[in-house]
């Protein structure tokens, strides 16, 4: 692919190349219980990302020897569908889908209370649909959502958001192209209320200043996905709400 | 001592619901003095108390609720019941026997059967040890005719109402006989299908609506207009 030709990626005017500004995120849509054989689920949309979310239990642990008996085991599977990317994916899981899967297993695990439920196993199945960059972001938000909608106590809702550098600019929310032409990236997961930070990662390079800014900038991130995915999550019953009143 | 919202209020997960001197509730946690939600659900702020009320949950076993359960296993001295919790729960031959049982004697699979429903007392239960239950009271045992309807575990109290009114209602109104399983299973047992089919409906609508005022007057309308509705139809047949 000719890259070299590509328009940049930031323009004078600190546009970017789908129109949005530098601190902005890309259009979320989140909705909660989609799934009607899940015991909770979530679906995501975050640009051109869009992936769903099923949970099921607590239920009896399978293998039975993974039984842990001081609390419940989180278990997160991280699938991309093979359609979900340009050119096809192999389903089978990669070393990546692998890796990621623990990562969002961890930024997770910390917001739910898993000791309540002993010998028990909870199991996150997020599948991406279609990817566009920041798919583990996402998926961390719309499993939070999953969680709550199955009715699983937690400390916190996590949402979880990227922020990084492209073109020498700190921008929030990277996409695909951003990702893979810029020079940083930093996946960073939050528990808004709580104000604990329960994933940070970070790849390429940034100065101890600009890692400061990039880490603020995704917070504020994080803040406004809660607050979707709060409404997410209120909305159905809302819904049903509403209509009763006006009867 | 601030408060956050208005009692009844929906809430998500973590959201500060108190500050101060309160103590947490139900489906609340409390951490440096303040207290926060853990589920999705309606606050609820009584004198010192704080809980939500969850929308959307699943049933832990208490010692003494009266549930629904279906065997998915016959063992040597007893079965493994699904009650719609994390855990099987188990019911002792002994118990149903009230005999000295021996296990070359007695067939277990003619007692209750893989698939059957029991209506059964949970007896013992704690974290470390899956639920033990009895079928050892009047009004309990196996299920032998009726239709099941599952509910949200936590909308039960409200399909029973303040004092009873809903479940009182729901029985004059459709002339079957309801029973409540605190696992979010409801048997449901008239004379007709067609009343059945009625108290089902009325159920269903409880469990949808939970969240919402003047429920009892609205499922009493309902079933009285459907009422009407049907003897219409027969009429014209």
């Amino acid at each position: 692919m000719p890259r070299k030709t590509t328009k940049k990626l930031i323009d004078k005017n600190g546009i970017r190349a789908d129109g949005r500004k530098l601190d902005e995120l890309r259009p979320i849509k989140i909705e909660a219980g989609v799934i009607r054989n899940a015991d909770g689920s979530a679906y995501i949309e975050q640009g051109k990302n869009k992936i769903l979310v099923g949970v099921y239990g607590p239920k009896e642990v399978h293998p039975k020897h993974l039984t842990l008996l001081d609390r419940a085991l989180l278990r997160c599977r991280y699938h991309m569908a093979p359609f979900s990317v340009d050119e096809r994916k192999r389903p089978a899981p990669s070393r990546r889908e692998q890796e990621l899967s623990k990562v969002i297993t961890w930024a997770i695990e910390p917001s739910i209370f898993l000791e309540h439920f002993p010998r028990t196993c909870i199991d996150v199945f997020i599948e991406v649909l279609q990817a566009n960059g920041g798919t583990r972001c996402a998926g961390i938000t719309a499993a939070s959502v999953a969680l709550a909608d199955a009715g699983i106590p937690m400390r916190d809702l996590v949402a979880a958001c990227a922020a990084g550098k492209v073109e020498g600019h700190l921008v929030l929310d990277l996409m695909d192209v951003e990702d893979k032409m810029g020079e940083a990236d930093l996946p960073l997961a939050l528990m808004p209320n709580l104000n604990a930070i329960t994933l940070l990662q970070m790849d390429g390079g940034l100065t101890t200043d600009e890692f400061e800014q990039v880490v603020n900038l995704a917070l504020t991130g994080c803040k406004q996905i809660h607050t979707l995915q709060k409404e997410a999550l209120k909305a159905r019953y809302i819904a049903v709400k509403k209509a009763v009143e006006k009867q | 001592m601030p408060t956050f919202y208005e009692n009844k209020q929906l809430v998500t997960p973590g959201d500060l619901l108190a500050e101060g001197n309160y103590v947490a509730g139900e489906n609340a946690y409390k951490e440096d003095g303040k207290i926060y939600s853990t589920q999705l659900g309606l606050v609820d702020y009584e004198e010192r108390r704080v809980h939500v009320v969850a929308l959307r949950a699943f049933y832990i076993p208490y010692i003494e609720d009266t549930i629904i359960g279906k065997v998915v296993d016959v063992g040597f001295s007893g079965w493994m019941l699904d009650i719609n919790a994390p855990y099987l729960a188990m019911l002792r031959a002994s118990d149903v026997l009230d005999r000295p049982f021996k296990p070359q004697k007695n067939d277990l699979f003619s007692i209750f059967n893989i698939g059957d429903l029991i209506i059964a007392k949970v007896v013992a239960y704690n974290r470390t040890r899956d639920p033990l239950l009895t079928v050892g009271e009047p009004s309990l045992g196996k299920i032998t005719r009726g239709q099941i309807v599952e509910v949200t575990p936590t909308k039960i109290p409200r399909l029973i109402g303040r004092q009873g009114s809903m479940i009182s209602m729901l029985k004059r109104e459709t002339g079957c006989h309801i029973t409540l399983g605190q696992n979010g299973l409801v048997l449901v047992s008239g004379k007709t299908l067609e009343d059945e089919r009625l108290a089902i409906m009325a159920i269903r609508k409880i469990d949808q609506e939970a969240h919402t005022s003047g429920l009892t007057d609205r499922v009493t309308k309902m079933i009285q207009k459907e009422k009407g509705g049907v003897k219409h139809a027969q009429k014209d047949n």
